[in-house]
């Protein structure tokens, strides 16, 4: 680890009240390599994109740009593992994505454009069960944790249809500050519909994430800066 | 693009192929059907106890014969393309769709002008009957799954997962039809009840076998092209043929 | 593994309790639907006893395709499935687990109100007690199959519809040895043969339906 990163852990680690996950200390661990390679993406019969080349490292924060309609919510669902490509492969530590004992499942996180929340749960519950579903273990608990980092404390008996858009957008990021594992995050529009305190929580989230170690792969039309991010472009790789 | 060095596999090369193929298969038919019919209704003998309504069995059985085919090889050009994503094999599959629902209904169909003359009445729950009339519903409802889905690639895949479960659950369904049959056995009422074939019945029953396999191959690879230049209609081969 | 079953399977039952209503809209059509064969066939005896299994079974059937088309549709809606489908335990484990809250709010009700309604159709008490225990194997392959079905009609708009048409096929063996079981304690024989096969069916089901639900979920998220 480079003295740069090692210090902004460190930083971070003073900061930020972490609880330690199991694997070791929160700067131990490092998110496994979710790649891609000469990917193609068909919608209906055209063809979006191809000889699609991604690489997300460990401790990048990549911004998936492109403008509507280029394919960026169909390639994160092809990153995910939700799609199968019209083309190429994507591999998670060199190993096709479908295969291996599942570490892929449990390195990545996918939070789409819908936020999973169900209207008759209350945030709590809504929270923990997504937690459920991940294996993170005490989901309640570490439920009640996150939603406190996202600043939802006070809402957290309310059904979900009770809140607002925003309330609800950070509900579902809430997951990300579970548990501290470094995985590879694919956020599709994780901006949507929050204010600017909440953009700098979540901003917050995304850059101490990296800074652990994971990867963060996400969409967004808002001008937000994030330290370290590099860009990446569906334009060059539209098909005609 | 070329998954398989295979001649079918390519949906350009299958077009071609087929093309050259499906007016052999035309005559083919006509000249089966044309002899069928001649020895099973010139040549093979009325029967003692039917008489001569018997001898629409040389459609009824051929036609209940190609209907359970069809829905085998339809399942497995179905599960071919969705293990090994081959598009063509898909495509395949749709096109057997509706002629395997053709047979299924001229089998039924045909049960029914059999079983007026014979017994007096025009439907009869018999074992065999009853399975292919599910076996219709079950054409019918990988049809309307399959046209029901817009994305070709979904439509392809559900439609192999649904005919796989079809397959699976075919012989279960007629077991229990069977049984179902011999409880509420009244009269002696069944389609087993054939008369004792004499050759000449079996050669035309064959004939006609070989008339409806002709023409389900003529019939499907028509089919098939049309499905390939529809789904294939973005590539440059396709634009060729145009001009 | 049990444990996420059980925590889906939960969470599908606090839903129902707090739509509680909705929950209950199937048993609602169960009584109704059986309720108008008498009318339809008229009141004698005779004809309602002998008619009483098929009715109450196929009314079952239609009640429990009638529910089971929401089974998905509402994960779908906001986004949970793709998390279901995502999660690092099987699919298999969240679709039993599905399948169960199902069966649960939708089978039990039918199967403890079929006595009633078995009652109105003046079948004999051990026909009555034959039909429930047929229903009680029965309801869960409806349950199960229904899954399958739902699953491949996922999103589509003529979803209901099309689901009965790829479903009830299927569910004619459960359909003909639940009945025929009734049909023989009426004739006096022993029912013993068709509840084996009922009880074969549900194992069979069993352990190809929640697979066949789980590969049809991921073919119609694609």
């Amino acid at each position: 680890m480079s003295t740069d990163r090692f210090r902004r852990c460190a930083v971070f680690t003073i900061l930020t009240p972490m609880k330690t996950d199991s694997s070791g200390g929160p700067c131990a661990g490092r998110t496994g390599v979710l790649a891609a390679k000469s990917l193609a993406c068909r919608r209906g019969r055209r063809l979006l994109f191809r000889g699609l080349n991604l690489r997300l490292d460990a401790g990048s924060v990549t911004w998936l740009r492109g403008t509507n309609g280029s394919g960026k919510t169909s390639l994160m669902r092809i990153l995910a593992g939700l799609s199968a490509p019209a083309q190429g492969s994507i591999t998670w530590d060199g190993l096709p994505l479908n295969q291996g004992d599942g570490a892929a499942r449990r390195g990545i996180v996918y939070i789409g454009h819908a936020n999973a929340l169900k209207d008759d749960l209350s945030l709590l519950e809504a929270v923990a069960f997504l937690g459920r579903l991940q294996g993170v273990d005490a989901a309640s608990a570490r439920a009640l944790t996150a939603l406190a980092r996202l600043g939802l404390s006070a809402r957290r008996d309310a059904p979900v249809h009770t809140l607002s858009q925003g309330q609800r957008r950070r509900g579902a990021l809430a997951r990300l500050a579970l548990d501290d594992a470094p995985r590879t995050w694919l956020l599709d529009e994780p901006y949507d519909a929050l204010d600017r305190d909440s953009a700098m929580l979540v901003s917050g989230l995304i850059e101490a994430h990296a800074a652990r170690g994971g990867a963060v792969l996400l969409t967004g039309h808002q001008t937000v800066t994030l330290y370290g991010a590099r860009e990446f472009d569906l334009e060059p790789h539209r098909a005609a | 693009m070329n998954l398989r060095p295979n001649t079918f596999a390519a949906p350009s090369r299958f077009y071609a192929m087929a093309g050259t193929l499906t007016p052999w298969f035309w005559a083919a038919a006509l000249l089966f059907g044309l002899t069928g019919l001649y020895v099973g209704f010139a040549i093979a003998p009325t029967d003692f106890q039917q008489g001569d309504a018997y001898r629409i069995i040389f459609i009824h059985v051929p036609a209940a014969w190609m209907s359970m085919l069809i829905y085998l090889v339809l399942a497995f050009w179905a599960a071919w393309g969705w293990m090994l994503n081959a598009r063509m094999a898909s495509m395949y599959a749709r096109a057997l769709a509706p002629t395997g629902a053709l047979f299924t209904f001229i089998a039924l169909w045909t049960g029914a002008l059999w079983g007026k003359p014979t017994w007096g009445t025009w439907w009869v729950w018999d074992a065999r009957l009853t399975s292919e009339f599910i076996l219709l519903l079950m054409y019918l409802g990988y049809i309307a799954l399959t046209e029901a889905i817009d994305d070709p690639r979904r439509a392809a895949n559900a439609g192999a997962l649904l005919a796989l479960v079809g397959v699976v659950n075919i012989p279960i369904i007629y077991f229990s039809v069977r049984w179902w049959n011999t409880l509420h056995q009244g009269a002696t009422i069944s389609m087993t009840a054939a008369p004792k074939m004499v050759s000449t019945m079996l050669t035309a029953m064959l004939l006609m076998t070989f008339c409806f396999w002709s023409y389900s191959f003529a019939v499907v690879f028509t089919r098939a092209r049309a499905i390939v230049l529809e789904q294939e209609s973005d590539n440059e081969w396709v634009k060729g043929l145009e001009r | 593994m049990i444990g996420l079953l059980l925590a889906v399977t939960r969470r599908d039952l606090l839903m129902a309790r707090r739509r509680r209503m909705e929950a209950l809209l199937p048993l609602g059509f169960f009584v109704v639907a059986a309720g108008l064969f008498p009318i339809g066939v008229g009141p004698e005896s005779q004809t309602l006893r002998q008619i009483a299994p098929g009715v109450l079974w196929v009314c079952a059937l239609l009640a429990a395709m009638l529910s089971v088309t929401q089974m998905f549709a509402s994960d779908h809606h906001d986004g949970s499935l793709e998390q279901m489908v995502l999660a690092p335990q099987p699919l298999v484990v969240v679709v039993a687990g599905k399948v169960l809250a199902h069966w649960l709010t939708s089978g039990i009700p039918l199967v403890l109100t079929a006595p009633l309604i078995g009652v109105l159709f003046d079948m004999r008490a051990q026909s009555i007690v034959t039909l429930t225990l047929t229903l009680l194997l029965g309801t869960p392959i409806l349950s199960l199959l229904g899954a399958v079905g739902a699953a491949l009609t996922l999103g589509l708009r003529s979803g209901a519809a099309l689901m009965f048409l790829l479903v009830l096929p299927l569910t004619v063996p459960a359909l003909i040895f639940g009945t025929g079981a009734v049909g023989a304690v009426d004739a006096g024989l022993s029912a013993q043969a068709h509840m084996s096969l009922l009880g074969a069916l549900l194992i069979l089901t069993l352990l190809g339906a929640p697979l066949a639900a789980a590969a049809a979920l991921r073919i119609s998220l694609d």
